[in-house]
């Protein structure tokens, strides 16, 4: 479903991100993307979701490349691509139930669906009861929640999260990582990003190793020298 | 319909409501961003406030002039009316003369009333009206003509001026006469008030558009951050430059009633010193308040302003705000 071809991406100043790199993931598949900071894991992130554009290669989805969308079309893929921030990203004034609403709105829904499909998206993270409040007064792990339902809420084939456990205690990052799973197995495809190794060793997922923009290793564990 | 997934129903097509409920539901959305933009800016009601002060007294002065200026037009046409051509008749026309002649320009379409006044009557007109009294009666003689007046249909300087000339070349015509000069300067007065205001109305409105359009950016640049978010879950911009048109809306909504209420009351603090100088020239004389039309128009225009700046702003500035990334 997802491709990188031979994708490679380097800022102006002459610093190279991504080189050639070189992946697929099947639909309904969780992969786990790891490295150092500065390894390319957020660059890969953006190219999906097309903040960024790649120098060279092609980025697919479902066969259609996603630099030849145009400006205009690039909302409609974001639609399908659910994405979970390291730093949240909620608006802060609105409660967490607008939150949640907001990728509804913006395509169109109204009314009983909307709330419905809310609160199913709250109840997944076992936030129903804090739909009211502000983001706020919850917590990091909550707030970070209030990210996954708002990511998941209108059901996208694809889920990516940029560490999403990146500074919750054990307990909660395996919380997280049951709801990541929950979704996976009604055959959402799930990216997530992380440098946490001790989680994805225990959870035993096909893995993407980056190092200094190149893919070193594509496995079910990560390579040694990361470990 | 997604782009990348086929058969992945998205949005309000995929809940399958039918085409009337979604036509209805597209007003009542639109209502319902107008009432929460609304509600944006009572939640900062010094900027806005400010902002809609700033309209609506920038807006006051050409609507005020436009108020004087239709006040002094209503002089100028009152005058224009009152325009009439004294033929004065030579002294050997006879009666019979007179009175075909006063015939023919009654059929004339060009004048719409002649009257005659005959030369025993103006005599006595004169007498009453000036204070020579009893010296006019050692005249063995009355100097004074026949005299008919014409009312011209058309009012127009110009036009009353060709009449007049057309009318001078009758036979029995010693000379025709109009008082046009002081009517001409009136004329030249209330087109040079006219194209002032038409300078400072557009001078003053093309600020009103850059003052709603700064603000707009201003408001745009504090929401910054909540921009990207919309955009990284799929907001298109026409999305996000909706509620920004709506506080556009408002502003001119407000700042046009503002102007209106500022103008009326300036109109009516000046009633007192405008009536003086009318009543030296007209008696019944009465100032002319903004009419429906007018107060629409007003509004209107304060609308498309505060619309149009506002949509000065998005075009650019929501552009150009683009998520820097997760």
């Amino acid at each position: 479903m997802l491709q990188f071809d031979h994708v490679s991406k380097s800022y102006p100043g002459g610093f190279v991100a991504l080189e050639r790199i070189n992946f697929r993931i099947a639909k309904g598949e969780m992969v786990f993307l790891t490295g150092h900071s500065g390894a390319g894991k957020s660059t890969i992130l953006k190219l999906i979701s097309m903040i960024e554009r790649p120098s060279t290669g092609r980025v697919m989805i479902n066969n259609i490349d996603l630099s030849r969308l145009k400006r205009s079309q690039v909302p409609y893929v974001r639609r399908d691509v659910g994405i979970i921030f390291q730093n949240h990203r909620l608006l802060m004034n609105h409660t967490v139930f607008d939150n949640v609403a907001l990728p509804l709105v913006i395509e169109g829904f109204t009314g009983k669906e909307m709330v419905k499909r809310v609160h199913a998206a709250l109840d997944k993270v076992g936030l129903l009861d804090k739909q009211r409040c502000l983001p706020e007064t919850l917590s990091g792990g909550e707030q970070q929640r209030v990210g996954i339902a708002r990511a998941v809420v209108n059901k996208p084939p694809l889920l990516l999260a940029d560490e999403p456990t990146g500074n919750l205690d054990p307990e909660l990052s395996r919380d997280i990582m049951q709801v990541f799973e929950a979704f996976n197995q009604v055959g959402v495809s799930v990216l997530v990003a992380t440098h946490d190794l001790g989680l994805i060793a225990r959870m035993r997922y096909r893995t993407l190793t980056l190092k200094q923009g190149r893919m070193i290793n594509d496995d079910l564990i990560p390579s040694r020298d990361q470990v | 319909m997604s782009i990348l997934f086929t058969g992945r129903a998205t949005g309000a097509k995929a809940n399958r409501i039918g085409l009337v409920r979604r036509f209805l539901m597209f007003f009542v959305h639109h209502i319902r961003q107008a009432l929460s933009s609304l509600g944006e800016l009572w939640r900062t009601p010094a900027a806005s406030f400010l902002t809609i002060i700033v309209l609506g007294l920038s807006l006051t002065l050409p609507v005020t002039l436009h108020l004087l200026v239709k006040n002094a037009q209503q002089i100028s046409n009152s005058f224009a009316k009152a325009a009439e051509i004294n033929l004065f008749i030579r002294e050997d026309a006879s009666a019979a003369q007179i009175q075909s002649l006063q015939t023919i320009l009654k059929a004339d379409p060009q004048i719409t009333a002649v009257r005659h006044i005959n030369k025993a009557d103006a005599m006595a007109e004169f007498q009453a009206a000036s204070s020579f009294g009893e010296a006019l009666n050692y005249l063995t003689e009355n100097p004074l003509p026949d005299v008919l007046v014409v009312m011209p249909a058309n009012t127009e300087p110009a036009a009353a001026r060709a009449l007049m000339q057309q009318l001078a070349a009758e036979r029995i015509v010693e000379f025709a006469k109009l008082d046009l000069e002081w009517l001409t300067r009136l004329e030249a007065v209330v087109r040079l008030m006219q194209q002032a205001v038409i300078a400072i109305a557009l001078l003053l409105l093309s600020a009103v558009l850059f003052i709603v359009s700064n603000t707009i950016r201003l408001s745009i640049i504090s929401k910054q951050a909540e921009i990207e978010v919309m955009k990284l879950v799929g907001a298109t911009d026409s999305f996000i430059q909706r509620p920004f048109l709506y506080t556009g809306f408002w502003f001119g909504v407000l700042g046009g009633l503002l102007a209106f209420l500022v103008s009326e009351t300036l109109l009516w603090g000046l009633r007192g010193a405008i009536s003086d100088i009318t009543s030296l020239y007209q008696s019944d004389f009465q100032l002319q308040a903004m009419n429906l039309y007018e107060f629409c128009g007003v509004i209107l225009l304060a609308v498309s302003l505060g619309v149009g700046g506002s949509y000065l702003s998005v075009r650019r500035h929501i552009r150009a705000i683009e998520p820097s990334g997760p």
